[in-house]
């Protein structure tokens, strides 16, 4: 018995020589402590890094269009390809319009949608309304701009001429109905995207809401709504907002669906029906026809002020959303 | 034996006396003390919560430490195997000597005294991406261990010092989530025992368990004193009554007093010991 | 009791209010319904075994498939995966398990600024880093710009992933004498592993969509390549250059390839749900 344990004990602590002490005069962490943090740090000062090569290289790429044009290329309305003349004005406009338009639209369908999922659905029933919702946040845009292009500018385009037809003296109606694509279509298409992320998020939010305090509100013999539009609303109108303003910044980054159905034009648009670029469709349809360095330097100067525009109103979305939630919930697109 | 050095045969032949139960041996050197805690002062950052404890824990003996919550006996278990520095914003001042080497040296590497002192928590945490078998020998594995037969014998050795062997010897591919509390508890104390530490520290092993498993690892502790020396913290007087060879009472971080088990419980020296016990304060 | 002119406005408002909402949930889930019929329906009946493994005939004509875009797309994310994911893993490892001051809050926040980025900036990136340097369009610029829309996902999906290991495991492992890489690597990634893993799927996934960055990076090609330096075919930007083409059977085309696009999407998203729920019911 005593020969049993000895060989046992012998064969563990066979085992355990295998683990080396740290000498006396060597480091106090181990080395390979050290090594792995390294490498971890480094890695986490890469995506640091790559931000900025991300601006600089941006930058970079505009200097020779902001040298010639500097601060005036965001004010002048002449592309001119041949005249070497370049400025971003109307596309700019015409971003920010059907972004607008498009929020217009999303904000109520997406926070109505929100509030419907969150205060008036059973609980069984919510994940089979609101998967379907995150679904269609998933879907690849050019999948969208497809369908934007072959099934739902056609219908656009029939209610555009009935518009004219009738509405015609409107300004906003006074354009060319027959394109179908255009402001009004680009402008849907986005409305038709970013409502998933605003619902999804917004969904998210209302949840966060304290029960006790609606609760509170039903038992004093208000309705549902005025419980919701007194208590709940007001509880988590800064994340809304802030899920608005990432909905806003999705929809003015967007590109493929846009280039297809927002009309391939660059001049100051006067009505819904007019086609025009937003930035980022002209940087997709002319970057691979850019014939010389200045064309190519301007394009990219659009793509520097299109990045500023983004990053500024997703700053503004995650300070407002960090707030609310104390970093608790994690963002994805 | 050099202080400032850490040779290997040192460690050896420790574990190889302790292991063996020839505990006496390697005691013989020590005085029957195996650590000594000299004027520890613990920090959080501002607030002092360990106040100048000075106490020694003797070898193959089981010293009780005992007080009303916060009083600073977890946080000072939690120093004697250098677990305490890892909360940010700890700062610790003084000597903790076990075996004559202060572990808080310039020189010395806190994964070894790890090796050296190991830990029994509160809530059992086997990990519960492995079996019952790779829990116990986790110590060996994730420092690159592999040969089967000695991992094999390792395995059946510490389950049945946790005495655990009986209940599980079928069914060691089991995750290590699918045993009951009192047995998740017995596996880490397995899992402890496996890399032979010298002392083994446990820090209210029972207050997440059940009457019936708690007994069983009172009874447990009983054993495991021949190998092992046990500190062991707990909330619950007549458990140190039950188990402990020695108590310490500490109170608002102080080391209020310090004696053997069954004459701090009948004849206590200090009035504030005695107003604990007799339940005064709790 | 008879209800007041007031509360009957109320109710009215409660209804209106109620019935104006169902409206825009209908809306929303109206257009989730309109876009995967048109898809499926247009799409699914041009599908057949030479579409998936043919490659493209001349403009024009009929038949042939989209094999090298197939190809070209998976080639390019995997490649772009290579990158993203030990640099998203690596990072968030960081952050979680070695917290310092305000260095990890600063990645943390600066990812989720990133996930804001245009993909088409991102396309203009890879052009200025890789296209501009090596003087042609490449499959592995297309990879760059896929790499860096990944890693955000990557980063913060991972992130969430190791905050959710509760801190019992790694003190467990650090109390057994585990040094701290090899308690991250053999405790709290195995642990963490399905979350990690829906992280990098989801990313896989959102990266396989994107048209825009390809457009000036890998290029697009009508022909078999799998030469990373060389211009690519993938399936999103196919679908772009065909649906905007003149010919009806490049419309089909575009049709059943994002026929096929759809069902890989949603495939991977039900996929990580499952995932997701899977692990939450541990």
């Amino acid at each position: 018995m005593a020969r049993d344990s000895e060989a046992t004990l012998e064969s563990m602590n066979r085992a355990l020589t295998g683990v080396k002490p740290v000498s006396a005069r060597r480091q106090l962490v181990n080395v390979g402590d050290r090594v792995f943090y390294l490498v971890a740090r480094s890695l986490a000062l890469l995506v640091i890094v790559l931000a900025f090569l991300l601006v600089a290289d941006l930058f970079r790429g505009a200097s020779e269009s902001i040298r010639q044009f500097g601060l005036k290329f965001l004010i002048g309305t002449t592309w001119d390809p041949v005249a070497h003349q370049f400025s971003t004005l109307p596309t700019v406009i015409g971003t920010l319009v059907k972004g607008f338009i498009a929020l217009l639209l999303a904000v109520p369908v997406s926070i109505g949608s929100a509030i419907f999922i969150t205060f008036y659905t059973p609980r069984w029933l919510r994940p089979v309304i609101s998967y379907p919702i995150e679904l269609l946040a998933g879907i690849p845009s050019i999948i969208f701009g497809m369908w934007a292009l072959f099934a739902m500018v056609p219908v656009v385009r029939v209610v555009q001429i009935w518009l004219k037809a009738h509405f015609g003296w409107f300004f906003l109606f006074d354009g060319p109905a027959v394109y179908g694509v255009g402001v009004l279509s680009g402008s849907l298409i986005l409305f038709i995207m970013i409502t998933p992320i605003i619902t999804a998020i917004s969904k998210e939010i209302l949840l966060t809401v304290p029960r006790a305090q609606i609760e509170g509100m039903l038992a004093l013999g208000s309705t549902k709504w005025e419980a919701i539009w007194k208590v709940a609303l007001p509880y988590a109108r800064i994340g809304l907002f802030g899920a608005v303003i990432l909905g806003l910044g999705r929809a003015l980054g967007e590109t493929m669906a846009v280039t297809m159905v927002g009309g391939n034009s660059f001049a100051l648009i006067h009505s819904l029906f007019d086609p025009v670029h937003s930035m980022a469709s002209q940087i997709a349809s002319e970057f691979t026809e850019a014939t010389y360095s200045l064309y190519v330097s301007s394009l990219i100067y659009v793509g520097l002020v299109l990045f500023g525009i983004t990053i500024l109103i997703s700053l503004l979305a995650q300070f407002l959303i960090w707030r609310i939630s104390k970093g608790k919930i994690a963002l994805l697109d | 034996m050099n202080s400032e050095t850490y040779a290997m045969n040192d460690l050896k032949d420790r574990k190889l006396a302790v292991a063996l139960g020839k505990a006496s041996e390697a005691a013989s050197a020590d005085n029957g003390v195996r650590m000594r805690v000299e004027d520890l002062s613990v920090y959080y950052g501002k607030v002092e919560a360990v106040k100048n404890v000075t106490m020694s824990i003797g070898t193959q003996k089981v010293t009780a430490l005992i007080g009303p919550s916060g009083c600073g006996k977890s946080t000072f278990i939690r120093c004697l195997n250098r677990m305490h520095e890892l909360t940010p914003g700890a700062r610790v001042e003084g000597t903790v000597l076990l075996d004559d080497q202060n572990l808080y040296g310039s020189d010395v590497d806190p994964v070894d005294v790890r090796r050296r002192v190991g830990m029994v928590f509160q809530k059992p945490n086997p990990f519960p991406n492995m079996s019952v078998r790779d829990n116990v020998i986790a110590g060996f594995k994730l420092s690159g261990i592999r040969d089967r037969k000695i991992l094999d014998e390792v395995v059946e050795k510490s389950l049945r010092g946790a005495a655990l062997w009986d209940e599980v010897k079928d069914n060691l591919q089991k995750s290590g989530a699918s045993l009951s509390g009192g047995q998740q508890q017995r596996l880490c104390i397995a899992r402890a025992l496996a890399v032979s530490p010298e002392v083994l520290l446990m820090d209210e092993p029972c207050s997440a368990l059940d009457p019936i498993a708690t007994a069983k690892i009172e009874e447990l502790i009983h054993e495991l004193k021949e190998q092992v020396t046990i500190v062991i913290v707990t909330h619950n007087m007549q458990q140190a009554a039950r188990v402990s060879d020695f108590t310490s009472f500490f109170y608002l971080g102080e080391l209020v007093e310090f004696g053997e088990t069954g004459k701090l419980f009948t004849a206590p020296e200090k009035r504030q010991t005695e107003d604990y016990i007799t339940g005064r304060f709790g | 009791m008879t209800l007041n002119s007031r509360d009957r406005y109320r109710k009215f408002v409660e209804w209106a209010n109620w019935t104006g909402m169902l409206f825009c949930t209908s809306v929303s889930v109206f257009f989730l319904v309109a876009i995967l019929g048109y898809v499926l329906v247009n799409g699914a009946s041009y599908i057949d075994w030479e579409f998936l493994t043919a490659m493209p005939v001349p403009a024009g004509e009929t038949g042939g498939g989209i094999a090298n875009a197939l190809v070209g797309s998976f080639l390019v994310v995997i490649v772009a995966s290579l990158m993203a994911l030990p640099i998203g893993i690596g990072a968030a490892i960081f952050i979680n398990e070695f917290p310092s001051q305000g260095f990890g809050r600063t990645v943390r926040f600066l990812a989720e600024v990133l996930t804001g980025v245009p993909s088409i900036v991102v396309g203009l990136f890879a052009y200025a880093l890789v296209v501009i340097p090596s003087g042609g369009f490449s499959a592995l610029s297309g990879s760059v710009a896929y790499a860096f829309i990944m890693v955000p996902i990557i980063l913060i999906t991972a992130h969430e992933a190791l905050r959710l290991v509760p801190d019992s495991l790694r003190e467990a492992s650090l109390a057994l004498g585990i040094p701290k890489w090899r308690t991250i690597m053999g405790v709290v990634l195995p642990v963490s592993s399905r979350a990690l893993i829906t992280g990098a799927v989801l990313a896989i996934s959102r990266a396989l969509g994107e048209a825009a960055p390809m457009l000036f990076t890998a290029f697009g090609n009508s022909f078999w390549n799998v030469n990373l330096t060389k211009p690519i075919a993938t399936v999103p930007l196919l679908i772009y250059t065909y649906a905007t083409g003149p010919y009806e059977d490049w419309h089909r085309k575009a049709w059943a390839a994002s026929f096929v696009l759809l069902v890989v999407v949603l495939f991977t998203s039900v996929l990580t749900r499952a995932f997701l729920r899977g692990k939450s019911n541990e």
